[in-house]
């Protein structure tokens, strides 16, 4: 048994010892068969001496277990890194930042504590993934939505901790911004509730965030601060019906005015889906179409100019074949007649645009039926599936890849910061030999600003790994030189992006560490999560 | 090394299909049948949109069926293998999440004889 760094193989294994006498035998795992399978998947390091294992896993089923661990932990000065499901492939998966770390598997915590129909919440351990939640609420016939990511075997705790968004009405879509309540152990092992459950025998821990006094719930996602062992996340109550509707238009510039319009409707409420924006001249625009291109040879022609795609061939093309350059698909939920007028004011806004062209979707009632469900996102209506996995799975036209990894900064919620990121990002890829769709439209869970995602694959071939990863690197600081910083980011790059949120001598990053010091004083919860380190590896880290 | 590793696999299940699981446990077999709905068919079922057995469909072409459940060659020893390594976007599973006991009732339906 190899142990943690820092810690003597003596105390390691009385810790061991003590962490089986209080989860169980069966919960403690230290063989390598076992801890191979607390990789992290997706690892840009695969096969590589940095790759991040686990020394040993252990798995409590209720917050007491948590707690023993915790204490142990801090006894013997053992770094724990607490996973939830496990299943954030793309921006880490169950392996710890720091090798060598005692994986923390919340996944046996598994309940689901309550789902209020009423007042529109529910209350979750860390184990439960958005199926469970969805099959919870399904098999009850409650009229409640969940907000699910594309994969659905994530955890709904982990995802919000994460601070990961869904596709249903915005005030659901941002995890975090929808959750209410936690319950924290903290790195000592003391226990704590959040907002209104700071108070015994609360009646409203679900229903107000806040609580009194400074509002703390932000210091435990994206960070290592504690183990969040019970949350409140708020549903959407089932709605009457749901309709979407599409805006195309054919000028390159076009997309500024578009933009804006579509900033001051959603801003105003006119519109609660999310909004898929699109090139239809390139391809759907439904999440994950821009990565299924129609491969039409003309239009690859132009987007191969060297410089970027002139704006006038991009137009003439687009009105040639007559598909837009820019599109959006809006979507609204709520009472039929409420959301035919919202659609139609759309309508009526868009048409300042000189040639925009409008689609009617389909009206759809639920519950839907099992052939309705075929052709739709289904997570657009809080299904969770696992869809999104055609990414590097086998097909017809490629072969199998092993992962991905997501590159996601943060851009403003303008078309000029669209073009300007396209230009940047094109120029980028080019210098670093990477593929890169030259007019790449940005995603928009975030009511306020747009997300530039890019997958990179993973591979086994470690010089390619080698290769992406500093190509990854440089996009970081090319970001981050236009003042773009990535909202979520998988281990290995989690100490480079909080170096780019640098403002005054990191002040962030100091303050950080200032609570990292003052709640865990052992430094044993996810060493070096989001570039939080203890402070006893503090400078030690590469 | 991974393909070695899976070469060991198929042995094993060449010299497992013999045996071909005459004697399966029923209940065993229905609680393997539960625990794939649960953990695999969100995968691997039927249907748009389930990149798993899509990749088979395209990995075999029809010279076995894309779907698990209708693949007659599995054995348990081929299943568990899959469910620990993983395979291509596929990743492996903890046993937090398909316990041993678990993972062997999927082994035992999917390789069941009695359809």
């Amino acid at each position: 048994m190899r142990t943690p760094p820092g810690v003597s193989p003596s105390d390691f294994a009385l810790a061991v010892a003590q962490f089986q006498a209080a989860v169980g035998p069966d919960w403690v795992f230290t063989s390598d068969e076992d801890l191979d399978l607390y990789k992290d998947a997706y690892s840009p390091f695969w096969g590589e001496p940095e790759e991040k294992i686990a020394y040993a896993a252990v798995a409590p089923q209720t917050v007491e277990e948590v707690q023993a661990v915790v204490r142990i932990a801090n006894q013997y000065k053992v770094p724990l890194y607490p996973i939830s499901t496990g299943k954030n492939l793309g921006y880490g998966g169950s392996a710890p930042v720091l090798s060598g770390s005692v994986v923390l598997d919340l996944k046996r915590m598994n309940r689901i504590l309550e789902v209020n129909e009423k007042n529109a919440y529910a209350l979750v351990e860390p184990g439960v993934s958005y199926f469970d939640l969805y099959r919870y609420i399904h098999e009850r016939g409650l009229k409640v939505w969940i907000d699910c990511p594309d994969p659905g075997w994530g955890s709904v705790i982990g995802n919000a901790v994460d601070r990961g968004g869904g596709y249903t009405a915005a005030m659901f879509r941002n995890h975090f911004d929808a959750h209410c309540g936690m319950e924290v152990v903290l790195p000592t092992g003391d226990l704590l509730r959040t907002g209104m459950g700071a108070m015994p025998n609360a009646e409203t821990w679900q229903m107000y965030k806040s609580g009194y006094g400074p509002w703390i719930d932000g210091l435990f996602s994206q960070s290592n601060f504690g183990v969040v062992t019970k949350m409140g996340i708020w549903l959407m109550p089932e709605p009457e019906a749901y309709l979407n509707g599409t805006v195309s238009v054919f000028g390159y510039d076009d997309l500024v005015p578009f933009i804006d319009i579509l900033n001051q409707l959603e801003n105003g409420q006119v519109f609660t889906g999310m909004p898929f924006l699109g090139s239809p001249v390139f391809s759907g625009i439904d999440p994950g179409d821009q990565m299924r291109p129609n491969n039409d040879p003309e239009l690859a022609a132009i987007l191969a100019a060297p410089g970027g795609p002139p704006k006038e061939a991009l137009e003439a093309h687009s009105r040639k074949v007559g598909k837009g350059l820019w599109a959006a698909k809006l979507q609204f939920y709520g009472p039929e007649k409420v959301i035919r007028a919202q659609w139609e004011h759309c309508r009526e806004r868009f048409s300042a645009i000189p040639g925009a062209v409008f689609e009617d979707g389909d009206l759809l009632r639920f519950p839907l039926a099992p052939d309705q469900l075929v052709n739709e996102h289904k997570v657009t209506f809080g299904i969770p599936n696992l869809s999104i996995f055609f990414i590097g799975a086998r097909s017809e036209t490629s072969p199998p890849g092993d992962g991905h990894i997501w590159f996601s900064p943060i851009i403003p919620r303008t078309a000029e910061a669209i073009f300007e990121a396209q230009r940047v990002f094109r120029d980028a890829a080019d210098s670093l030999g990477l593929p890169m769709q030259p007019i790449a439209l940005p995603s928009t869970y975030w009511q306020r600003a747009f997300i530039f995602i890019f997958g990179f694959p993973i591979t086994h071939d470690i010089e390619t790994n080698k290769k992406n990863r500093a190509a990854f690197r440089t996009l970081v600081k090319i970001a981050a030189e236009h003042g773009w910083g990535e909202y979520r980011t998988a281990p290995a790059y989690q100490d480079d992006i909080m170096d780019t949120y640098s403002f005054n001598d990191h002040a962030l990053r100091r303050f950080h560490e200032t609570v990292k010091d003052a709640v865990d004083p052992n430094g044993v919860i996810s060493a070096g999560r989001y570039g939080i380190w203890p402070k006893h590896l503090r400078g030690t880290r590469a | 090394m991974r393909s070695l590793a899976i070469a060991v696999a198929l042995g094993l299940a060449a010299a497992g299909s013999a045996a071909a699981q005459p004697g399966a446990d029923p209940a065993q077999v229905h609680r393997g049948h539960d625990v794939f709905q649960y953990w695999c068919a969100t995968c691997h079922g039927a249907g748009p949109g389930h990149p798993g057995s899509d990749a088979l469909r395209a990995k075999y072409h029809g010279a076995k069926p894309a779907l698990l459940e209708e693949r007659r060659d599995l054995t348990p020893d081929v299943v568990r293998f899959y469910v620990r390594h993983g395979v291509s976007i596929m990743p492996f599973f903890r046993k937090t999440e398909v316990s041993d006991a678990d993972l062997d009732a999927i082994g035992a339906y999917l390789a069941r004889t009695e359809r």
